[in-house]
């Protein structure tokens, strides 16, 4: 190959290094989040692989949401009978009272056999007491302790059974991630479980056993062995691989969407690459006609300045991956709440090289295009201003432009979590970019247009000066705006949710949904309510029911035909239904196929709700999608153990965006009345002494009633949702980052040209202050278009979300917005004073000299 | 050496043709040294930019050393300058991320393979860089950026660099414009001397009135056509 093209890039290294320098750190910033991220993930996935037996406890699980059926405990019973270790935990969710203070609390309930975990080490507070809790004490999470205001030693009511609370556990190998924000746990001996009465009907309960196999026997054996009583059983089996995988499925889950925030920020900083060649070949046009003039092919020239910014891709990318490495080593403290196990971070060797390879190749790609104009520059550029040549018809561009979009495509496709959601992605990114670009033009040619020539003259200046030739205010904008836009989508859309989640206002909204009620419970439950509740509670019963048969073909029979490409999913079919039956349709409901049960009221007769020999149920239209059924389809129930046929006479929409009482399945009346349910309980009971005073009065006297305090779980679910935000904005800020970086190269690329032009206005007579005022203005004008840019466009994707996805009222958080806007002027202001400083120096005399050549 | 028929050029300014060499008929010799005068504007600079194969005509040909530029490619005229033809301008255009000596190998580095011409190695190079250098009294300035050096010491870089390949021809676009008297008095004699080692044809537009004595011969332009062709006496008594 010809060597001048490398001998030039060679030599000129240090002076592309100064004027694309800044700019290919914009490359690093997207390379650093994608480093930082792949390799934090392949530390996951290492850590979850290598403790997979102690984050499962043992070396099989096996679970169910009822007490294991005979044929699974007879399993159990041959693996301890060979060998092996069983422990059972039982869990379901309970009301707890402290008694020293009254105050009630909804926590994770656990019965513990001893023996549980195998593998890993429990932590307690004072330490050593796991074993404890086989002499009837109870341990509990240390927040529990806070919130009932209790300390060790103090008696906790469980049930109809008190424990006394022996310490704290600090940490349980098998409690993974955000389990344990859901609620509080309780830990106590199994074989007190019985004592607090919970384990009645109709109450949710998960029931595990955890086996310890002999050493060298296969767990998957095992599975193997028992297929078939294991599937007619519909109990989970699960063993430590399925358990890593399955937790590794989330970290990889969430890892693709990061991942694609990171991916964006690449992009942005290949825009920036873009922006930078432009300039840089702008600048040097005259040394490449030079260079043809002198006698170099169009090829050569072309390969030099290539070579100059692979190089400076490389470059980038080299420091992204330092910067990507150090960021790994960080994460781990971050994100340690919600991780299973401690990570320990090393270097990915593939993550690394994937690292250089990508950002170097964004950088090539980005900067294809601007440097295709370095081979229409004219040799005759050397002796006359030669106007610039047509673009159309460049085949080369045309590649150049397919290229970038094919590598745009196959990195969002690598990178998201489905083909799907990477076609959507880069849909958006295409899109989004489409519009930002146009907004951003608009903007910039509005303000040409209608700027006030009545202004002063260096604010006038200052804004013209966005607009001098082979200026980058668009690709700027477009970077800057681009943060700001993911910025403001997040911001939107965080307190549009929280908002909602806080809505329902006024005190008649209902904030308490009591469930479990026995019948007998029911009359004294609505009667103290009377005593604390603003108007009539609503009172609705509740069957639990399993799901039998669907035209006659049995639930066990289509969940072993694997075959059926059209079988229900399996959720519809495993699941324990809690259906209700009632007359009326209620308003958050509405009617989508068939007719509702006729005339309106009940039949207590029970022979009018005879339809076809049938009793009739109304079914939720998507739950009737998966289960495939629609009207006049018959669905066997299984109650209590009874099988009750029915027919689907109906398909329903339910809005169960409120807070309310609403079923997937509806009975007509008089079918299940003389079943064993329970009731649930809505009611509304303003003020927080009220709701505090009423629990402990229902918890005292009804032990077994569970109560959702709404206010409860609205502080828990924006707990949660501001540390899914907080990491989320973490790379909205690394996207705004690259955005000022761009921004920052834009600046530093025009450092000659802006030294020129202040030594120039120095010798007409400026004084340092109007210069400073005239960058001023140029850099409010900019920071104020990509932040209305990105700010107008980040209010109509919140919209775009809250409203058409999400299905929420939309209210654009204007204040936010707002804030955004300034910061973005403020940060703009900041970078282009700090990135252009450096070109302040020098007499104007030595500025002009220097010019010269 | 050099041939014009009927060179044409026209340019589209503001939506309206404007043509600003009409027809200009020429023949220069080998080893002759010509200069182009006139007032701005008269078609001196575009004269020389399709003469030089930096430009096509509108209409007519330009035969340099028996090769008809017209049927040349851009990419084969550039390998044609290589070799044939070297530059000097009044900006100088010097490259200016390169040392001086670094802008003076940059055509020796293209005549290298490929080109046609005679390959240097890179030392041989570089020695001939250093020679060119000391040549025009830089020697010790060689890893000197433009920046660093004076107007007068750049055009003399620029006077190496035209040199290196030893072209048959070497055109000049106002050598000594952006020069004080001295200095451009030197860059002058220099140019000459330089012609005259190598017996290069010269080409150079100026407004100079005492480079243009220097001359054989004195093309006069105005309005796109040539006016005078005057040749110095054959005596070569001078101005």
């Amino acid at each position: 190959m010809d060597s001048f093209p490398v001998r030039m890039a060679r030599r000129q290294w240090l002076a592309t290094l100064r004027h694309l320098g800044v700019y290919m750190t914009s490359i690093s910033v997207g390379v650093g989040a994608l480093v930082a991220l792949h390799s934090f993930r392949d530390d996951v996935v290492r850590s979850i692989q290598t403790e997979n037996r102690t984050l499962l406890g043992a070396d099989v699980r096996i679970g169910a949401n009822r007490a294991l059926p005979d044929s699974v405990t007879a399993i159990v019973d041959s693996l301890v009978a060979s060998g092996s270790d069983a422990a059972r935990v039982t869990g379901l969710v309970s009301m707890a009272l402290a008694d020293a203070t009254g105050r009630t609390r909804l926590v994770q309930l656990r019965g513990v056999e001893p023996g549980f975990p195998y593998y890993g080490r429990v932590t307690t507070d004072p330490p050593g007491l796991w074993g404890a809790l086989a002499q009837g004490f109870a341990l509990v999470d240390p927040a529990l302790m806070a919130q009932l205001g209790i300390g060790t030693g103090d008696t906790l009511r469980l049930g109809s059974a008190g424990f006394e609370v022996a310490g704290t556990v600090a940490g349980l190998p098998t409690d993974v991630g955000l389990q344990a924000a859901t609620g509080p746990r309780v830990f106590v001996a199994q074989e007190r479980l019985a004592e607090t009465g919970l384990l009645g009907t109709g109450s949710l309960s998960q029931h595990n056993t955890y086996v310890r196999l002999p050493e060298g026997a296969d767990p998957d054996d095992i599975e193997e062995a028992h297929e078939e009583v294991l599937r007619a059983a519909r109990v989970s089996f699960r063993t430590p691989d399925e358990h890593a995988r399955s937790l590794t499925r989330s970290t990889d889950f969430l890892a693709d969407y990061l991942g694609l925030i990171g991916l964006a920020a690449l992009l942005l900083g290949g825009i920036g690459v873009g922006s930078a060649v432009n300039v840089y070949v702008r600048a040097n046009f005259t040394s490449i006609a030079v260079l043809r003039c002198v006698g170099a092919t169009r090829r050569q020239v072309f390969a030099t300045y290539l070579l100059q910014s692979v190089w400076m891709g490389l470059l980038g990318s080299v420091l992204g991956v330092v910067a990507g490495l150090v960021v790994q080593r960080f994460l781990p403290l971050l994100v340690r709440d919600v991780l299973p196990v401690e990570v320990a971070s090393s270097i990915s060797p593939g993550s690394v090289v994937f690292g250089l390879v990508l950002g170097t190749w964004v950088a090539f790609i980005f900067a294809l295009l601007p440097l295709l104009d370095v081979r229409r520059v004219s040799p005759l550029q050397t002796l006359r201003v030669v106007a610039e040549g047509r673009r159309r018809g460049d085949r080369a561009r045309v590649w150049a432009v397919a290229a970038l979009g094919a590598t745009v495509l196959t990195l969002t496709l690598f990178e998201a979590p489905s083909p799907r959601a990477g076609v959507a992605f880069a849909g958006a990114l295409a899109a989004m970019t489409g519009l930002l670009w146009l907004v951003a033009l608009g903007l910039t040619r509005g303000t040409i247009r209608f700027f006030p020539r009545r202004v002063g003259y260096t604010i006038r200046q200052g804004v013209a000066n966005l607009f001098r030739p082979g200026n980058q205010t668009v690709a700027v904008t477009l970077a800057l705006g681009f943060g700001v836009l993911v910025v403001g989508v997040i911001g939107q859309l965080q307190r549009n949710l929280v908002r909602e989640l806080s809505l329902e206002g006024g005190d008649s909204a209902a904030n308490m949904l009591l469930f479990d009620i026995q019948p007998d419970q029911e009359a004294a439950v609505v009667a103290l309510l009377g005593e604390y509740a603003v108007g009539a509670p609503e009172v609705a019963p509740m069957v639990t029911a399993r799901l039998d048969a669907v035209n006659g073909r049995r639930v066990t029979a289509i969940l072993a035909d694997s075959l059926d490409d059209d079988r229900p999913e399996r959720w519809t079919l495993r699941r324990e239904y809690r259906n209700t039956y009632r007359a009326e349709m209620k308003e958050s409901e509405a009617l989508v196929a068939g007719e509702w049960w006729g005339g309106g009221g009940a039949r207590p007769d029970g022979e009018g709700a005879q339809r076809d020999g049938l009793p009739r149920v109304s079914m939720e239209e998507e739950l009737a999608g998966d289960l495939r059924v629609g009207v006049g389809d018959e669905v066997t129930w299984l109650v209590a153990g009874t099988e009750v046929p029915t027919v689907v006479s109906n398909l329903r929409s339910v809005d169960w965006a409120g807070f309310d009482t609403n079923f997937f399945v509806v009975f007509e009346p008089g079918v299940l009345e003389e079943m064993p349910r329970t009731s649930i309980v809505l009611a509304s009971v303003p003020g927080d002494d009220d709701r505090a005073r009423f629990q402990e009065a229902l918890v005292r006297a009804h032990p077994n009633v569970t109560v959702l305090d709404l206010v409860t779980i609205r502080a828990t679910i924006e707990a949660i949702l501001s540390r899914v935000v907080a990491a989320i904005r973490m790379l909205a800020a690394i996207c705004t980052a690259a955005g000022l970086i761009v921004m920052a190269g834009s600046i530093a690329s025009t450092r000659a040209q802006r030294r020129r032009e202040g030594a120039l206005l120095r010798t007409l007579g400026a004084r340092f202050a109007q210069i400073r005022r005239i960058l001023l203005s140029e850099y409010v004008a900019l920071g104020t278009l990509a932040g209305l840019a990105g700010t107008v466009l980040s209010l109509g994707a919140g919209w775009l979300l809250t409203a058409r996805l999400f299905g929420m009222d939309y209210r654009p958080a204007l204040g936010f917005a707002a804030l955004t806007w300034l910061a973005v002027v403020g940060l703009t202001v900041l970078t282009g004073l700090v990135s252009g400083r450096a070109g302040g120096g020098g007499t104007p005399l030595q500025v002009l000299r220097a010019a010269g050549d | 050496m050099i041939e014009a028929r009927g060179l044409t050029r026209t340019f589209r300014s503001g939506g309206r043709p404007l043509e600003v060499l009409k027809g200009v008929e020429l023949e220069i010799a080998s080893g002759e040294f010509v200069a182009v005068a006139g007032p701005s504007g008269s078609g001196k600079t575009t004269l020389l930019g399709l003469l030089a194969g930096l430009d096509r005509p509108t209409a007519g040909r330009v035969i340099v050393d028996g090769q008809d530029l017209d049927a040349l490619t851009e990419d084969e005229r550039a390998r044609f300058r290589v070799n044939r033809i070297g530059f000097v301008f009044q900006t100088f255009h010097l490259l200016p991320t390169l040392t001086a000596l670094e802008n003076v190998l940059v055509p020796l580095e293209l005549a290298g393979k490929g080109a046609g011409g005679p390959a240097h190695s890179p030392r041989e190079a570089r020695a001939r860089a250093s020679v060119l250098l000391d040549r025009v009294g830089l020697g010790d300035r060689a890893h000197h950026y433009p920046v660093q050096l004076s107007g007068g010491e750049r055009q003399r870089v620029a006077l190496a660099r035209a040199f290196a390949n030893r072209p048959r021809i070497l055109f000049a676009d106002e050598p000594t414009g952006n020069l004080d008297r001295e200095t451009g008095a030197r860059v002058a004699q220099l140019i000459e001397q330089l012609n005259r080692d190598a017996d290069t044809t010269l080409v150079l537009v100026t407004h100079d009135a005492e480079l243009a004595g220097r001359a054989d011969r004195i093309l006069r332009l105005e309005q796109g056509r040539i006016v005078r062709d005057g040749r110095r006496p054959a005596d070569g008594s001078g101005s």
